[in-house]
């Protein structure tokens, strides 16, 4: 039976992707929001708006990403072909760019003077204090005082791009807190700022707007593989924090019911044990303007999340990946931190590239997968972003695990005696 | 019933032609005993009407002395189950004061809707504020609410303009409470005779009492609020009371007497605007 029914309709009209999304936000915020998706259902149909981002895109951001055949990492797994998406080839790194571009394009046209952002990672404030040097904007980025230990590289280069980076101490100090943080600085400064969101979470319409300027990645892959292979890739597999990169591939794909779809949360240390997976470990609630899965207590207490990757250390989800995950069309997957490391390590050797720990979830998940699948099955994954930025933490692991290592050796000499 | 608790004290007030003193607390802040005892003695240190706020582990809308009392509350194993006891244990002593219940969506959800207003409602709340629903999301909880015969007090902005304030009313009972500045709480307060001018603008649109709230924090700012307004809302001052005792039982003695001392100014407001 056929059905003209599509999925990339979403969301309805009060922002929900079915019983997910919305605009949980204060009275005082409320009229904002109102205001963005209006000038925002203006301007996507604004030949203006759109050429000046298809110029910024070619010539600023150095799109379009290459798709990739990882020839080696598909002959080590002995089983799919998989291509890597490459958005850690663009300007600052990353995918983040996608949106941040759009956003400041935004404010731009709302007659915007001042960026606010929240980070993680540090891609996301790194890409935004580059648009808003771009388009001489102040910038302001909070950033958990945990993430700013762990990603230095980021803050200084927000710092030489002239943001200004405020640390958060409230809660774990990670992602969720400058969250927190920055929608505390838009309550107060609603005139003259704009706050640009760094993933597909937030109220209605930031959820669907990140998401539409995070689609070229899957347009784009769309375009080159039936270019390089005549036909759609049969599995796409990314990284899920809030979940950007992930729709951003997975949305032009939505209606091709032959396209499987994977996106891969953080397990830090395991489901059982501190983790970042809200749809494996989550139950639904309501955080930072929309209903999603969320990792919380009995009472509704949302509980901090762990994983050795920054850009994924975030108790939530994208309201849409929550309704994907509802309906079966999209499924998720969960992987550790030691698992991530092994695939970040896989990747650097054989492919020669540095992946994000964020964007190495995805590779392990398919170093898992890959083998058992037969070699006419093409795999897509989003390389979201570059991981010079991650330096200390893995080399951190590695001194650890050597030193565990040397330690077991000591037990097993003694145990022997 | 409960739920005219709320009207039955601004009709006495208007009587009086004076403003109501409305004091927010965090639910189990410092800890459940000295949260417990500190509402117990509001009524009487001269409270109107009382704001209890359920503690939620990210209070977006909150500035450092709210944000801290919550996060001392849940660390100190408070809940949503525990807030409605004390409000249940409150009603022992008191049949007469309202009470307000302040927080985010959130608990409330994870709570059950229905369950919560069942129970809220058998505890004796009156009313509530959820930060984080806007009548775009009256469904959700507000009408329910409603009908549970507890009131849903709306907070109107300087965000809230002559084409939306309609919308916020619709379904807004009790009370209006206006949030007299963009920002969190315990962020400073606006002049005074520019929210007199911003409450002459609401009251084209409602009839409801007015209350008044965000930074204010002393006493000849309450005088002064409570002229014009039908109340005046302090609560990161009494908050910070307890942050900055020397012991749980010293920070209580010190929350009830600056409501005494807000109490005695808001009794004087009008006649001493009478007399000048
Ligand atoms: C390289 C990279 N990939 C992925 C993510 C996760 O974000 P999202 O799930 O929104 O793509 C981040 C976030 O910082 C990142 O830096």
């Amino acid at each position: 039976m056929s059905t003209a029914t599509t999925l990339r309709q979403g969301p309805d009209v009060n922002g929900f992707f079915g019983h997910f999304g919305g605009r949980f936000v204060a009275e005082t915020l409320m009229p904002l929001v109102l205001e963005l998706q209006k000038e925002y259902a203006r301007a996507r149909n604004s030949k203006d708006f759109i050429d000046e981002m298809d110029a910024l895109r070619r010539d600023f951001v150095g799109r379009k990403s290459p798709l990739y055949l990882a020839e080696r990492l598909t002959e080590q797994l002995g089983g799919a072909k998989v291509y890597l998406k490459r958005e850690d080839l663009l300007h600052t790194g990353a995918h983040k760019i996608n949106n941040c571009l759009g956003q400041i394009l935004l404010a731009k046209r709302m007659g915007k003077t001042r960026i606010i952002a929240e980070t993680g990672a540090g891609m996301h404030g790194v890409a935004t204090a580059t648009v808003a040097a771009r388009f001489g904007m102040e910038c302001v980025v909070y950033m958990g005082s945990v993430d700013i230990h762990r990603q230095q590289p980021n803050v200084q280069r927000m710092r030489l791009l002239g943001a200004k980076v405020i640390p958060v101490t409230s809660g774990a100090g990670t992602l969720k807190d400058a969250m927190n943080e920055a929608l505390r600085d838009w309550v107060t400064n609603v005139a003259d700022t704009f706050y640009i969101i760094g993933t597909v979470a937030g109220p209605h319409p930031y959820p669907a707007m990140v998401r539409d300027f995070q689609s070229i990645i899957g347009e784009e892959t769309r375009e080159q593989i039936l270019e390089r292979e005549g036909r759609l890739p049969d599995t796409l597999v990314a990284c899920v924090g809030g979940g950007s990169n992930a729709m951003g591939l997975f949305h032009p794909f939505l209606d091709d019911n032959s396209v499987a779809m994977v996106g891969v949360e953080a397990a830090g240390e395991g489901l059982d044990k501190r983790h970042a997976a809200s749809l494996k470990g989550g139950t639904p609630g309501v955080l930072h303007g929309n209903r999603t899965f969320l990792l919380q207590s009995a009472d509704g207490q949302i509980q901090d999340a762990h994983s050795i990757s920054a850009g994924l250390d975030y108790p939530g989800i994208g309201p849409e990946h929550a309704w994907l995950n509802d309906i079966g069309r999209v499924s998720y997957a969960a992987i550790t931190d030691d698992e991530a490391l092994e695939a970040f390590h896989t990747l650097c050797r054989i492919e020669g590239i540095i992946p994000a720990l964020e964007t190495a979830h995805a590779i392990a998940y398919v170093m898992k997968v890959a083998p058992t699948l037969p070699q006419d099955h093409l795999i897509v994954i989003n390389l979201s972003g570059r991981g010079d930025k991650d330096m200390s933490t893995v080399l951190a692991a590695m001194d650890a695990s050597a030193e565990n290592a040397e330690k077991d050796a000591g037990k097993d000499v003694k145990g022997e005696a | 019933m409960s739920a005219s608790r709320i009207d039955r004290c601004f009709e006495a007030l208007r009587q009086q032609d004076r403003a109501a003193l409305v004091t927010f607390v965090t639910a189990g802040y410092p800890d459940y005993q000295h949260s417990a005892e500190i509402l117990k003695g509001l009524p009487e240190a001269g409270a109107d009407i009382i704001e209890l706020g359920m503690p939620f582990t990210d209070p977006m809308a909150d500035g450092a002395p709210i944000q801290l009392a919550s996060q001392r509350a849940l660390a100190g194993g408070h809940n949503t189950i525990k807030t409605l006891q004390m409000v249940r244990e409150f009603r022992e002593h008191n049949q007469h004061t309202p009470i307000v219940l302040m927080g985010y969506y959130n608990p409330i959800y994870c709570y059950g809707v229905e369950r919560f207003l069942d129970d809220a409602a058998a505890s004796g709340v009156d009313g509530m504020i959820v930060v984080d629903l806007p009548p775009e999301h009256d469904n959700e909880l507000c009408v329910p609410a409603r009908e549970a015969g507890i009131h849903f007090i709306r907070l109107a902005t300087p965000t809230t303009d002559a084409a939306r304030l309609p919308g916020v009313l619709v379904n807004t009972s009790g009370f209006l409470y206006y949030v007299s500045s963009t920002g969190v709480t315990g962020s400073a307060a606006p002049t005074a005779e520019k929210v007199e001018k911003e409450l002459a603008r609401i009251r084209e649109h409602t009839n409801l009492p007015v209350a008044v709230g965000f930074g204010i924090r002393t006493a000849p700012q309450a005088e002064r609020i409570a002229r014009f307004a039908d109340a005046v809302v302090v609560g990161s001052a009494l908050v910070e009371c307890i942050a900055n005792a020397d012991t749980e039982a010293q920070g209580r003695d010190d929350v009830l007497s600056l409501t005494r001392e807000l109490s005695a100014a808001v009794r004087e407001a009008r006649t001493t605007l009478n007399v000048s």
